[in-house]
């Protein structure tokens, strides 16, 4: 069942805030929190109004006191307008925090490039001990939320808006491990968020009945990076592919390359968000469609590149 | 909880400045006119008002102190050598190679307890350990010592609501009002007055005094709460480069790498005016 990451986060949180009461939930009005939520919660949820500076700065200084505060923006707001504050407040004192960074990637839809982050991957996975995940689905998001309670430093989750689709079943992700959920040895697929990972999965399904085996790798951790997996997956293969709802540069597919370009070199295209604001106006699914991450650019990417190689070599 | 008490706070106060003095003389310069402009607010603090111990660091229980105005470590540095968290011989090495002594504090350095320097941080850090204590049902009380050129920095009355909104009365600030910035006048950069009616629109309890008054500020610190309910902002009316008659009052002084020469000058001001 279609489910949004940001409710399965927000729903997994409220019995985790009863058995840990030193976990707070703060909230710059987002929304997300309605009424009935707000009072079984009790005092271990507080919304501190719209300033996002002010978020991450108090819940730093409550973090150094003790805390565990989920604080609550979305992803555009939190790594644009609060970077600063999260650098040096949270990331630099390492400090528990957890950036709960709803409207990830496209996920703002119509809203609009105000509201929409494509550069927040890139922007805070090189911060020092920012571990930053993207949730393909509900129940890796609630996997990530319960291991966030025993993780060490700051965490950046990116979480959606709308409904998004579950991947197919699958042992729950662990924070900092690549899942493997497709193994081939012509190609590898390396996506995060859900539609990229279903994008790939698709794809592989198609490239299959072409007689090209890929592997697809869920690369839900952009920091710290599972770059053995990776480049385990890529040393036989000839092409990597990657498949992110960011910008090109700097997210993902630079975190593959950096990987690759050190340890394994090999081709590796990316395929994200062009080098432009968004201007389309539409939901997730159709800017999704629209800048053509879809399975059948994968493919057509992955069996061009195949073919060109064969003609080269 | 106080300092030494067989000292004036004016003695402590006239040390500070010259330990200052001597780390603005190092080859990397310093803060110099800022740090000079809240000496005696730091003297008052930690020689008089906060519940700190230096042989106890991270006792949960300990009042919190944030230098949200970070360039003027110098003064920090000097003050928490005085109080006993490291030996004053360590400020020798302010800037070199191989100190913990940086240009902004650092966490490194004993009783330093988040790193500022970047302006606009310090308000929102002392509300989340005022929050922490509220819910872990300490008393401590938690203060921040803020520029007056900081508070052109928006954050900063992000942090000044939350506070009254939530009505976290354990939390004292300490402007620094100098009246000076870098390169000019506050009031004729961005004017702020009449600053003390800001703070209390802004739901604040405000009182003002005399910024190089330490046993008057030490008497308004340690009183705080001043209202019930209400966060409390003490206006510290000071001169920048207080005590050093080449400089006090110029932007100038916002930055100084004294030479041999100003160094013995400088030391020679202090010593008469003790």
């Amino acid at each position: 069942m279609s489910r949004a990451t940001r409710e399965a986060y927000r729903d997994r949180l409220l019995p985790l805030m009863a058995e840990h009461p030193e976990l707070i939930c703060l909230d710059t009005d987002t929304g997300l929190f309605n009424a009935d939520y707000v009072t079984a919660a009790g005092d271990q949820y507080l919304n501190l109004g719209i300033a996002e500076h002010n978020l991450m700065g108090m819940a730093a200084g409550m973090a150094a006191c003790g805390r565990m505060p989920f604080v609550n923006t979305m992803a555009a707001f939190a790594t644009s307008r609060a970077l600063e504050p999260i650098k040096i407040d949270i990331a630099y004192n390492r400090l528990p925090v957890r950036i709960m960074a709803t409207h990830g990637g496209l996920a703002a839809g119509h809203l609009g490039p105000t509201h929409q982050a494509l550069e927040d991957l890139a922007v805070l996975r090189v911060l020092p001990g920012m571990t930053v995940v993207v949730p393909a689905d509900a129940a890796a998001t609630e996997a990530f939320v319960e291991q966030s309670v025993d993780l060490e430093g700051p965490l950046y989750v990116r979480l959606g808006r709308k409904p998004t689709p579950p991947l197919p079943a699958a042992a729950p992700p662990v924070i900092g491990r690549a899942q493997t959920l497709r193994e081939g040895g012509d190609v590898v697929l390396a996506c995060c968020g859900p539609y990229p990972v279903l994008a790939c999965l698709a794809a592989a399904d198609v490239l299959a009945g072409h007689g090209v085996e890929a592997t697809v790798l869920n690369l839900h951790t952009l920091s710290p990076f599972d770059a053995e997996t990776l480049v385990a997956a890529a040393r036989p293969a000839p092409l990597v592919v990657t498949v992110e709802e960011h910008w090109r540069s700097g997210g993902l597919g630079g975190a593959v390359a950096e990987a690759l370009a050190e340890s394994a070199p090999t081709r590796v295209l990316r395929l994200g968000m062009p080098d432009q604001f968004v201007d389309e106006v539409g939901n997730q699914e159709h800017l999704v469609d629209h800048y053509d991450l879809t399975a059948d650019r994968v493919v057509r990417t992955v069996r061009t590149a195949l073919d060109q190689k064969e003609t080269i070599g | 909880m106080t300092g030494v008490a067989t000292d004036t706070l004016e003695a402590v106060a006239a040390r500070i400045r010259a330990h200052v003095v001597d780390m603005c003389a190092g080859p990397e310069g310093g803060h110099l006119g800022g740090a000079f402009s809240c000496t005696e607010v730091l003297t008052a603090l930690y020689f008089s008002v906060l519940n700190v111990d230096p042989e106890r660091p991270d006792d949960p229980d300990r009042d919190r102190f944030l230098l949200s105005k970070g360039h003027a470590a110098v003064g920090l540095y000097a003050t928490l050598a005085e109080r006993g968290y490291f030996p004053t011989e360590e400020l020798a090495g302010y800037g070199r190679p191989g100190s913990r002594l940086m240009g902004h504090p650092v966490r490194a350095v004993p009783g330093v307890e988040l790193p500022t320097g970047s302006l606009g941080h310090g308000l929102a850090l002392a509300c989340g350990f005022a929050l922490a204590h509220r819910y872990a049902g300490r008393d401590a009380r938690s203060f921040v010592l803020l520029g007056d050129g900081e508070l052109q920095e928006g954050s900063v009355w992000e942090a000044a609501i939350a506070a009254a909104s939530l009505r976290l009365d354990r939390v004292v600030a300490v402007v620094d009002r100098n009246g000076l910035q870098l390169t000019g006048s506050t009031e004729g950069i961005a004017p702020m007055e009449p600053l003390a009616d800001r703070w209390r629109d802004f739901g604040w309890s405000v009182r003002e005094a005399d910024g190089h008054d330490p046993v008057l500020l030490a008497e308004h610190l340690a009183a705080a709460p001043w209202e019930p309910g209400r966060p409390s902002v003490l206006i510290a009316r000071t001169v920048k480069g207080h005590g050093l008659p080449f400089l006090e009052g110029r932007a100038a002084s916002h930055y100084v790498t004294l030479s041999e020469r100003n160094h013995a000058r400088a030391l020679g001001a202090l010593e008469d005016a003790r």
